[in-house]
């Protein structure tokens, strides 16, 4: 039912022909058709706003790459402050206090409270060698506490023995004591599903936390969850202190916006996603998947790729031009080197995009040497601008300055300037032909003018 | 279904309306804040349309609301609660046409309803209600455990049918579900009984194998009675946003859905995904769900619901 962003800024931006800067009127367009998909995927409004009106202001002026559209420029920068707001980077439970470490589990009714407890007591007892206990304090639900005793038995991890008619806080109390007793490293206390706005079951809740002071207070929430969503994490946050998220049921066709309204009111970071009703079935966080599932596109990173190599396309295109008047100096040397050490570093995410395998396999064959590479920007680096422009200059001294200065041999830094001057030498007689040419060589040509032997400049 | 008795209503309504008003404290605020003595005009109408998107009724049916209301107000002075009035009817009137109470009176016996829906939804909870509001009618009700995957689901399901005083049938932990259900529909044949509900496992409507197993629930129990299930209710959770849409569309292909009940009303969100799905599905919308406990479930009434949705008092002439 929801049509893909790309379709739509697609149609945005189809009168457009003047590539250049974007201005005003193209983001405002473009934004228009991000606000709508955002909602579609369940952000809350009031997010949506806050989040358009950053993008507005990063994306006017920005350059707008050739051979990308201004629509999917503005899809990349999207995305980029997406990830950015969703929380940069993977965080882990924080565990580090004296054990028994208690872990209390909040959330609404249904949420996948019991379910993710066993499931984070699973990963912690698999991954982490910890003991854990399992302890519920839901004594409203029919069978919740037989629930997680079953939840126990599945993982084989200890649950507390149930007490019928013990309160919520003195259960809370009687896990801690039972954690102290039986060398626990973590205990899991599960709580009934409560809404933000019963006051006494909140309240309960607060007691809870004041009676163990726990490490981390766990919000899990629905992956489907709508704008609702503002309301359920900011009172939760308000009222018991959530330290981090966990996501579930993100193995859902839903498009997950409420990951991005819970992050953005509370400033807690999503930590875990459960993936699946089965025990282990819950992962980390990654927050550039969840931003192009919101944006409704697998096909992001793609685009996001894209754009990157067409602004090396341009640079490969400003080299040419150099190389044509015989310009290339020890600066081009060093972009290039860059490029290819940044395509290496990218063979692991490139194979696992679709359609992306030719170019890793021809990065295997080309068999980049990452460090050596490293080794060769760093020599160029280690160069005062007039250097790498004039290589003449470079006498024995310099040459010391430079090696001492990189960390290298002045063997390294001569073989590294008869290569280049080997280069320059090849640039010339290509220079030459290109002149002749309709067209000038292109960044392949060129690759396959590098010399193959020694130093390991890849072809 | 849901008893019609007066004092029964008021406490709902008011439950209802006190769930709803919470929420709609910022709602009330805005409306007011927005439109007390003023033109209706596209700022304040698009404002309008942000406070129905932020009830879930999703960009294009909160667009398609206020248009309808631009083109009778356009440009007139209005103060707030008008405003209200007017937009509550409005969404009441898309409402009107799916406000369909249970009819489980047809000449099957037992009339067999299959429950389904996402997990946590509030399934199990529901049928307990259900069963009770239908012994206290007088049917006698048998329950099939067909959830045999969840932990703990089939003793969740027996207090349930405990409290209702009805009979739930169930097999061993990782049965098949089908077959349970079959076996169910001949116990209550046997035992003459008036009503069959059968709770499944919650599953997400992208998995194919979990909604073929449904589809198999349906052709399963078909074999002893080729009119069964006589009602298919899909159970919707009101915090849920626009994978409502998607839930619908492929349930109704799964097992072919009869009528939807909503359940979590009693929190702040505000179900108004419902809006969206009344006109694209048209399915009867049967009951909706007020609290954890076995009276908290109740009829739909359209205008009630469209009033609190917007912060009206619900039940207000
Ligand atoms: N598909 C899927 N189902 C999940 C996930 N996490 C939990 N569930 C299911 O969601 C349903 C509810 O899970 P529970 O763990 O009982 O939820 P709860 O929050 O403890 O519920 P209450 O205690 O009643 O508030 C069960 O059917 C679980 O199997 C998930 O990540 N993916
Ligand atoms: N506040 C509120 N809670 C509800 C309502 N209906 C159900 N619940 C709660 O939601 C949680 C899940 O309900 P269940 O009936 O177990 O849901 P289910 O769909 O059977 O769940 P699975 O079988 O795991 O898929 C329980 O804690 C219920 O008490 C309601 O109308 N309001
Ligand atoms: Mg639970
Ligand atoms: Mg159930």
């Amino acid at each position: 039912m929801f049509e893909n962003l790309t379709e739509r800024l697609g149609t945005v931006f189809e009168s457009l022909t003047r590539r250049g800067a974007l201005n005003e009127s193209h983001v405002t367009e473009a934004l228009r058709e991000v606000r709508v998909a955002l909602l579609e995927a369940d952000v809350a409004l009031s997010v949506v706003k806050d989040f358009v009106a950053q993008v507005k202001e990063k994306a006017i002026g920005e350059d707008v790459v050739k051979s990308v559209t201004p629509g999917q420029m503005v899809i990349k920068i999207v995305n980029d402050h997406l990830v950015e707001l969703l929380g940069g980077e993977t965080q882990d439970l924080e565990l580090r206090a004296a054990p028994p470490v208690p872990v209390l589990i909040v959330g609404l009714q249904g949420s996948g409270k019991t379910t993710s407890a066993a499931k984070i007591g699973l990963r912690l007892k698999t991954q982490e060698k910890k003991k854990v206990l399992l302890a519920s304090l839901d004594v409203y639900r029919p069978a919740a506490q037989k629930q997680l005793r079953v939840l126990g038995e599945q993982t084989e991890i200890q649950t507390l023995p149930i007490i019928e008619g013990q309160m919520p806080v003195d259960i809370a109390k009687r896990a801690m004591q039972a954690g102290s007793l039986g060398g626990y490293d973590v205990i899991m206390l599960d709580t009934a599903g409560r809404l933000h706005v019963d006051e006494a079951l909140m309240a309960e809740v607060t007691a809870i936390r004041d009676a163990v002071n726990p490490a981390e207070i766990l919000l899990v929430a629905d992956s489907l969850t709508g704008q609702d969503a503002v309301n359920v994490a900011k009172s939760f946050k308000d009222a018991v202190g959530v330290t981090g998220i966990m996501l579930t049921r993100t193995d859902g066709d839903a498009r997950g916006g409420a990951a991005l309204s819970m992050r953005a009111v509370t400033g807690c970071p999503i930590k875990l996603l459960g993936t699946g009703e089965k025990l282990d079935e819950i992962e980390v966080f990654h927050p550039d998947r969840i931003a192009s599932r919101i944006l409704g596109m697998g096909d992001i990173v793609g685009l996001v790729e894209k754009a990157k190599e067409t602004l090396e396309e341009e640079d490969a295109e400003k080299l040419e031009k150099k190389i044509l008047k015989g310009q290339f100096d020890l600066n081009d040397l060093a972009s290039q080197l860059r490029q290819m050490r940044r395509m290496g570093g990218m063979e692991g995410l490139m194979g696992m995009l679709p359609g992306i395998g030719k170019a890793k396999r021809q990065i295997a064959e080309a068999n980049i040497d990452t460090k050596l590479l490293m080794r060769q920007e760093a020599i160029i680096s280690s160069m005062t601008p007039t250097e790498r422009i004039k290589v003449k200059v470079l006498n024995s001294s310099r040459k010391r300055r430079i090696a001492a200065g990189s960390g290298v041999t002045i063997q390294d830094v001569n073989r590294l300037l008869k290569q280049y001057k080997q280069m320059a030498g090849m640039m010339k007689k290509v220079g030459k032909l290109g002149r002749r040419g309709k067209k000038g060589p292109g960044a392949q040509d060129l690759q396959n003018l590098l010399p193959p032997q020694g130093g390991g400049f890849p072809r | 279904m849901a008893k019609a008795n007066g004092e029964r209503k008021r406490g709902f309504l008011s439950r209802l309306r006190k769930g709803l008003s919470r929420s709609a404290g910022s709602l009330t605020q805005g409306l007011g804040g927005v439109l007390t003595k003023r033109k209706l005009n596209d700022e304040a109408l698009q404002d309008l349309e942000d406070i129905l998107i932020s009830a879930d009724l999703g960009v294009e049916t909160a667009s398609a609301v206020t248009k309808t209301l631009a083109a009778n107000r356009y440009n007139k002075q209005v103060d707030a609660d008008e405003v209200k009035a007017v937009l509550a009817d409005e969404i009441a009137a898309r409402l009107a046409p799916v406000a369909i109470p249970f009819d489980f009176s047809g000449a099957s016996k037992p009339h067999v309803v299959l429950v389904a829906g996402v997990n946590g939804t509030g399934k199990t909870t529901t049928i307990g209600k259900l069963a009770n509001n239908l012994r206290e009618e007088g049917k006698s009700v048998f329950i099939a455990a067909s959830d045999t995957f969840r932990a703990a689901a089939i003793d969740q399901l027996k207090i349930w049918g405990d409290r209702a005083g009805a009979t739930v049938i169930s097999g061993n932990v990782g049965g098949d579900a089908a077959g349970l259900a079959f076996e169910a529909l001949e116990k209550a044949r046997a035992a003459n009984a008036d009503i069959l509900l059968i709770d499944t496992a919650g599953r997400l409507q992208n998995k194919t194998d979990l909604m073929d197993e449904l589809t198999k629930v349906v052709r399963v129990i078909g074999k002893l009675d080729a009119t069964a299930p006589h009602s298919v209710l899909l159970v919707l959770d009101a915090t849920t946003g626009q994978n409502a849409h998607s839930q619908v569309e492929l349930f109704q292909k799964a097992c072919n859905v009869t009528g939807l009940v909503m359940t979590k009303l009693d929190g702040t969100a505000r179900g108004g995904v419902l809006v969206a799905l009344a006109s694209k599905f048209g399915l009867p919308v049967h009951a909706i769900g007020v609290g954890e406990a076995i009276e908290d479930l109740q009829a739909f009434d359209a205008r009630s619901f469209a009033r609190a949705l917007v912060g009206l008092d619900a039940n207000e002439t």
